[in-house]
């Protein structure tokens, strides 16, 4: 009755086809042209210092959308991450009197906690990821603030030296970010791990059946996410050279969820693709810079999102009853 | 009003299936279509005992008044989610409806209901269209709304800098006038959830919504028209955001650009808390209103506690959800085993 494909064979193999290409391709089409169009009518464009301060402004955003693409490669999603990065920015400065390391540490093992209880709900109790996710975003946020309840700057040197210094020009954090992403493309597309999450992403009862330790990767998906996001917290604490759990990471699940889309992974889970989601992350930025650059307000640049979000989502749907 | 007690006898009992399994699956069933209420109860019981102020008619007043703007919303979404989808836009309607009430009620009472009616039900209906029509999730169709409702929110008020006043008394009391010491639209909110139950339990529009959220496939194949079903069903959480946001700048005198930003999560929340299953299928009226009341009985403690500050409202709810879903996902194991 609302078959909407009911054009004739040869332009619907043609539409298959464009599709097909555009999940592959069309991020990375999209940021070739929005930075070729940049160049040519952006004034000051190529500076360098333009290229550091939107490499700094997205890296918390591709930490965190790593972590959000193996969720859901895994048919989930993850709602808390950008609690667990405010949880993390108040854990970091209650424990900066123990040194950088020890509170660094201390903000990674409660944001794989909090994935942990996620990822225990999701895989044990059988919640779906959606709900689990959302109960944790709504209390590790009371949860930091309870912790931190007011912005509390720090002095630290150490801590705001990794949030500020430079390695041969390109920040830190930015060479993290990009550490990150090898590692996690390496994770994906070579481990047994990175397979098993594929697989269950995939179809999970094929997947239980056939004796891969489901609720096990799922948990350490989880983990890794909170993990990552806590990583993310730190490094943006770091760069504000202060802890603010009221605000940091709010909203940021929305963007690494429209990263880890635009770039290409189904929602249906079964499929990662790592690099395109950071390419999903950079086209976002450009995007809003763009945008700002040509004095066009923020309102524009979210009606602008919404609509790539959509078209995105569109090309890569799947498709055939579910 | 559940039809808990003529199903059972009429089950074709097996034989090993004791009269103790029966009561347990009795109670489960009863816990979860009343479980918000159910504690509800024992909350505003222990409030009572506890403290002095919590059972004065100031402060039920004050809860229910504060929750009826979210009991709107979650009217809609109850739908929404019974049908098996899900609504993350309602947030970013509702601040957009208040901000469209607040600048047409410079042309009159009328206008500042029907601008934000007409604009955000023309989301709903479109959201719906896409969802319905393309297949999409709705979790990403209505996360782009979210975006794009805010984004036109924002093109409208200067970027969140102007904040139209509403000049218009007579729309004003529309928020703020008071009957019995309650405001308008506490009666507002209970007439809708009444006419929503009856909608969910009575018609032929009910039974396609739980159909659809209980497997769209049979549902497709027996008729349904689900198509249909969908989109009046976001179009109706669209309206319903809109009407809330309205109502909610009737009562403050002025479209705020702030408020209601990250309302989608409470209004599931409170959903979900009130045995609403996030899988579809599943759901009440009442359990919504209870989940409602809920969540604002635990606010309305925790801010009287003086020691605790907001920030722990958020961990409670947080938690408590928490516990709901896994309460909610062992109750159903449970049923599915008998």
């Amino acid at each position: 009755m609302t078959d909407t494909t009911t054009a004739a064979p040869a332009t619907r193999v043609d539409r298959t086809r464009l599709f097909a290409w555009l999940q592959e391709y069309g991020v990375y089409a999209a940021v070739l042209t929005l930075l070729v169009l940049n160049v040519l009518f952006t004034p000051r464009f190529l500076d360098v210092a333009n290229f550091r301060t939107q490499l700094v402004q997205v890296t918390p955003i591709v930490i965190v959308s790593l972590g959000m693409a193996l969720v859901i490669g895994t048919q989930g999603i993850d709602l808390s991450v950008g609690s667990v990065m405010a949880l993390s920015a108040a854990m970091v400065v209650l424990y900066l009197g123990y040194g950088v390391l020890p509170a660094l540490i201390v903000a990674l093992v409660a944001g794989a906690a909090v994935g942990a209880a996620g990822g225990s709900l999701v895989a044990y109790v059988g919640v779906q990821p959606i709900v689990a996710t959302l109960a944790l975003l709504v209390g590790v946020r009371g949860l930091a603030n309870v912790l931190v309840p007011q912005l509390m700057e720090f002095r630290n040197p150490d801590l705001i030296a990794l949030g500020s210094s430079s390695v041969a020009g390109v920040p830190i954090i930015v060479v993290i970010a990009a550490a990150l992403t090898l590692l996690m493309a390496f994770l994906v597309r070579r481990t047994t791990f990175g397979r098993q999450v594929v697989a269950i992403g995939g179809n999970r009862t094929a997947s239980e059946l056939s004796g891969l330790p489901v609720k096990r990767v799922l948990m350490t998906v989880y983990m890794i996410s909170g993990a990552l996001a806590a990583l993310a917290g730190v490094l943006a604490t770091a760069r504000l050279q202060a802890s603010d759990p009221t605000s940091l990471g709010l909203f940021i699940e929305l963007s690494a969820i429209t990263a880890v889309v635009v770039g290409g992974t189904p929602l249906a889970g079964g499929r990662i693709r790592v690099l395109s989601t950071v390419m999903g992350a950079l086209l976002m930025q450009l995007l809003s810079a763009t945008l700002i650059k040509h004095n066009l307000p923020q309102s524009w640049t979210q009606m602008v999102q919404a609509v790539i979000i959509l078209t995105a989502v569109y090309v890569t749907r799947e498709r055939g009853p579910r | 009003m559940m039809t808990d007690s003529e199903v059972l006898p009429a089950h074709d009992a097996p034989a090993a299936r004791t009269a103790a399994a029966a009561r347990r699956e009795h109670v489960g069933r009863l816990l979860q279509h009343h479980g918000a209420l159910i504690v509800l109860a024992v909350l505003v019981v222990v409030g009572s005992v506890a403290f002095d102020f919590f059972a004065t008619p100031e402060n039920a007043a004050s809860v229910v008044v504060s929750s009826s703007f979210l009991a709107i919303i979650a009217l809609g979404m109850t739908f929404v989610i019974i049908s098996g989808g899900i609504d993350l836009s309602v947030g970013s309607l509702f601040v957009l409806g208040g901000v469209l009430a607040a600048y047409g009620s410079q042309a009159g009472v009328v206008v500042a209901l029907l601008l934000p009616l007409a604009v955000c039900g023309t989301f709903g209906l479109v959201q719906g269209l896409i969802i319905a029509r393309t297949g999409m999730a709705p979790f990403i169709v209505t996360l782009a709304g979210l975006l794009g409702v805010r984004g036109l929110m924002l093109a409208l008020s200067n970027e969140g800098a102007t904040t139209y006043l509403v000049k218009n008394p007579a729309f004003a009391a529309l928020g703020q006038g008071e009957l019995f010491g309650l405001t308008y639209p506490v009666y507002i909110a209970a007439a809708l959830a009444l006419l929503c139950m009856l909608l969910l339990q009575r018609t032929g529009f009910g039974q396609n919504v739980f159909a659809i959220g209980g497997n769209e496939h049979a549902a497709t194949l027996m008729g349904v028209p689900v198509v249909r079903t969908k989109v009046l069903v976001y179009l109706m959480s669209g309206l319903l955001a809109g009407l809330a946001g309205a109502l909610n700048a009737a009562r403050l005198s002025s479209g705020v650009t702030i408020l209601g930003i990250g309302l989608e999560l409470d209004v599931i929340a409170a959903v979900v808390i009130g045995g609403t299953l996030l899988t579809g299928g599943a759901g009440s009226v009442t359990g919504t209103v209870s989940g409602v009341l809920l969540l604002g009985v635990i606010q309305s403690l925790i801010n009287q506690i003086g020691d605790l500050t907001s920030s722990f409202q958020q961990v409670v709810s947080g938690g408590f959800l928490a516990l709901v879903v896994i309460a909610q996902r062992l109750l159903s194991k449970a049923q599915r085993l008998n």
